[in-house]
């Protein structure tokens, strides 16, 4: 066989480092979603790659709930210090303060609708004309339709029924005031195909997605790790499991599964003979078929 | 890990009743890439509208309205992985209003399946699917005569499918064309070889997407490279550092080779070719490099790096095959923002030659408005030149979209000729 060829990871990379570049080239004040999770872990990586030698050239956001693992606060903080980056922080805690939006009730109340008003926030107030993400189309059936350019109009709102078309690798990132885009460089990659490439780059990630013993209660199919913000009631039994978290979010919505998987090629084999989706152990996607539909119309990651 | 796989993209183009989302649904369950929690969401709809087992076809719906119609509106894309290769498949809807999201799908696709259902065989859909294929210039097609169980798996009938495809292939510009007799419903050569059809000697669906060889679909012969950005990192380790940001088009580049920057012509030299991971001697398509010049001249974002001895044509006039994507037509010569690469310019429709009507392949004369899903031969004037290659030798440089500037929407795209 010839040797010009790429193999699928170098060439899910150099896509993505193509699109970030497209960024760079046609918005004024692009920035990175950073929520402490492996994906966008990936995308900061591989920004630092499609700008080498000059330093990363976007800030990255983060939309803090103010539910979170410490280990993800202490991660942001070390990574924007070696990266040399701004950070905007967008806090939910401070839209609940300020009354811009209310907490919700009851036993199975998440932060998680409220962090759609907090991004929106964020982005309008630091002029922010493209927000990129890690969204990944094999995540759940509504990202399946995304574009890697995706248009929002002046509320933030996404309509999939209205989308640009996008052909070859051409990216039309033209928008009024107001408006801004989502950009989701890597688009075509899978859950795989993200811990293979943390293996092949030897990208540092926190200590969260590998198997530790820690404080837990079950609910909603998953081990909900226990915190000062959980709710719990009488017939929630605390138990410590070794378990690893295979998503990073709120802290309150994001379950563990049990596993000894310590290392990343571990955990890369374990993701290939999973058998659940990643998005399996977040009770925010279970609220209904299309929740993860609405949310994104209405502006959500 | 086998980490040298490759990746391949293909298309499937159908509708909902030739069984495509029921094959795409095959693939997907058979290689184990459907999940435990998706199939259980598809086995509760499928119970609560009273369909008989699990409709794998229900995996392909997407957006709320698309589960609620039973129809696919837009591209979904999709992943699977097998031993052998990554597979990422444009799954997109075939009824003719959809023209432009079957054009969405095959633009980057390097194969497509084209299914046919084995009684009814080559009807209009066929030849639609079939047109855009080698109008997109997808290197490999792959015609799957579906529903074989519900002609007997009979090879006649198979035979003669194959005969009338033939006919309407040969009048098209297809390369490479592979004929698999299968049954998406019942997984005959879909993963697994058939028992049921000893006459086939082929090799099943997945086996022939595996096996495909793509490396020499890349165009290694004309070097391209379209400036995206300008690295200059102005820090203490690369003070004077100018580097040139983009993803090769095509062909192989060196340090060492004599380059010329379009369309200013300023010729030089590469010094190196950079990457986040080292130096590299030699660097080809579709890589994400950046290139450094011997000499200090003036390259921007939309410049275009070529050999000096091979280079594309410079041109403010261009023939393009177009399709139209917009519930708006084009007014008579109305002007867009052109995308080409990474050059973007102001351009005029001068002229529709032509459109095609993408039933019968004939040329129409007489209406050449160009309206929703339209495909028309126009004459393009752009108000700088473009670097440009026909769409048949580079996918890269032979490629443009059209911008509405006054909604900002991509109202067309086009192959040039």
């Amino acid at each position: 066989m010839s040797k010009y060829y790429l193999s699928y990871l170098e060439e899910l990379e150099s896509e993505a480092i193509f699109v970030l570049r497209e960024v760079w080239a046609q918005f004024q004040n692009p920035v990175i979603l950073f929520s402490g999770g492996k994906d966008s872990i990936v995308v900061t990586h591989l920004a630092k790659k499609a700008f080498y030698p000059a330093k990363i050239p976007f800030s990255l956001m983060h939309v803090d709930t103010g539910h979170n693992f410490s280990e993800t606060i202490q991660f942001r903080d070390n990574l924007v210090a070696e990266l040399g980056a701004n950070l905007i922080v967008g806090s939910v805690q401070e839209a609940i303060n300020d009354g811009r939006v209310a907490e919700e009730k009851g036993k199975n109340a998440t932060r998680n609708e409220l962090q759609i008003t907090t991004l929106l926030d964020a982005i309008e107030d630091n002029k922010v004309d493209c927000a990129i993400g890690g969204g990944r189309r094999d995540e759940e059936k509504a990202r399946a339709k995304e574009r890697f350019f995706s248009h929002r109009d002046e509320f933030g709102q996404w309509d999939p029924k209205n989308q640009r078309p996008e052909l070859w690798n051409i990216f039309n990132g033209s928008h009024f005031q107001g408006e801004h885009f989502r950009v989701f460089p890597i688009s075509n990659w899978t859950e795989m195909d993200v811990w293979n490439y943390i293996a092949k780059e030897n990208i540092k990630i926190p200590s969260l997605y590998f198997a530790h013993e820690r404080e837990v209660v079950w609910k909603n199919d998953s081990w909900i790790p226990n915190s000062e913000f959980l709710i719990l009631d009488e017939n929630d039994k605390i138990e410590v499991k070794k378990i690893r978290f295979r998503t990073l979010g709120d802290i309150t919505i994001t379950g563990g599964i049990e596993s000894d998987a310590d290392t990343v090629d571990k955990i890369a084999l374990e993701v290939a003979a999973m058998r659940k989706t990643e998005r399996g152990n977040r009770t925010d996607d279970k609220r209904s078929e299309s929740s993860m539909e609405d949310r994104k119309r209405q502006g959500y990651f | 890990m086998l980490d040298k796989n490759q990746l391949l993209r293909f298309t499937t183009a159908g509708s909902v009743d030739d069984g495509k989302s029921t094959l795409i649904g095959r693939l997907l369950y058979d290689s184990k890439s459907i999940f435990e929690d998706q199939l259980d969401a598809i086995e509760a709809t499928s119970k609560r509208r009273g369909h008989e087992g699990v409709d794998l076809a229900l995996f392909t719906d997407g957006l709320r309205d698309e589960r609620e119609q039973g129809i696919t509106i837009d591209v979904a894309y999709r992943y699977f992985t097998t031993p052998k290769r990554k597979f990422i498949i444009a799954d997109t809807p075939g009824h003719i209003q959809y023209t432009r999201n079957m054009v969405t799908g095959a633009s980057t696709a390097n194969a497509a399946i084209i299914l046919i259902d084995a009684r009814h065989g080559v009807i209009e859909q066929t030849k639609r699917h079939s047109f855009i294929a080698s109008l997109l210039q997808i290197p490999h097609i792959i015609v799957c005569i579906n529903k074989m169980d519900l002609v007997d798996y009979n090879e006649e009938r198979f035979n003669e499918i194959m005969t009338a495809y033939e006919e309407i292939s040969s009048k098209m510009l297809i390369k490479d064309v592979r004929y698999i007799p299968i049954s998406a419903l019942k997984g005959d050569n879909v993963v697994n070889r058939s028992q049921n059809m000893d006459w086939y000697s082929g090799a099943p669906l997945l086996n022939v997407l595996e096996t495909l060889h793509i490396s020499s679909d890349i165009n290694k012969i004309d070097a391209r490279f379209p400036v995206q950005t300008v690295i200059r990192p102005q820090n203490d380790t690369h003070r004077d550092y100018r580097g040139y940001a983009g993803r090769i088009a095509s062909g192989i580049f060196k340090p060492g080779q004599e380059i010329v920057v379009l369309p200013s012509g300023f010729t030089s030299v590469i010094k190196s070719i950079d990457t986040f991971s080292g130096s590299l001697q030699e660097a080809f398509a579709p890589m994400s490099v950046v290139i450094t010049l011997e000499d200090d001249i003036d390259v921007s974002r939309g410049d275009l790096i070529a050999k000096k001895n091979n280079m594309p044509q410079v041109s403010q006039d261009i023939d393009v095959m177009l399709c139209w994507f917009n519930n708006s037509p084009a007014k008579p010569r109305a002007k867009y923002k052109i995308q080409h690469t990474s050059n973007e310019q102001k351009a005029l429709i001068k002229e529709v030659v032509y459109k095609v009507n993408i039933d019968t392949y004939e040329r129409d004369i007489e209406d050449k408005e160009l309206t929703m899903n339209a495909i028309c031969r126009v004459k393009i004037r752009t108000t700088k030149p473009l670097m440009i290659d026909a769409y048949r030798t580079n996918r890269t440089t032979g490629s443009i979209i059209l911008v509405d500037e006054t909604t900002n929407e991509t109202v067309a795209a086009g192959m040039i000729v």
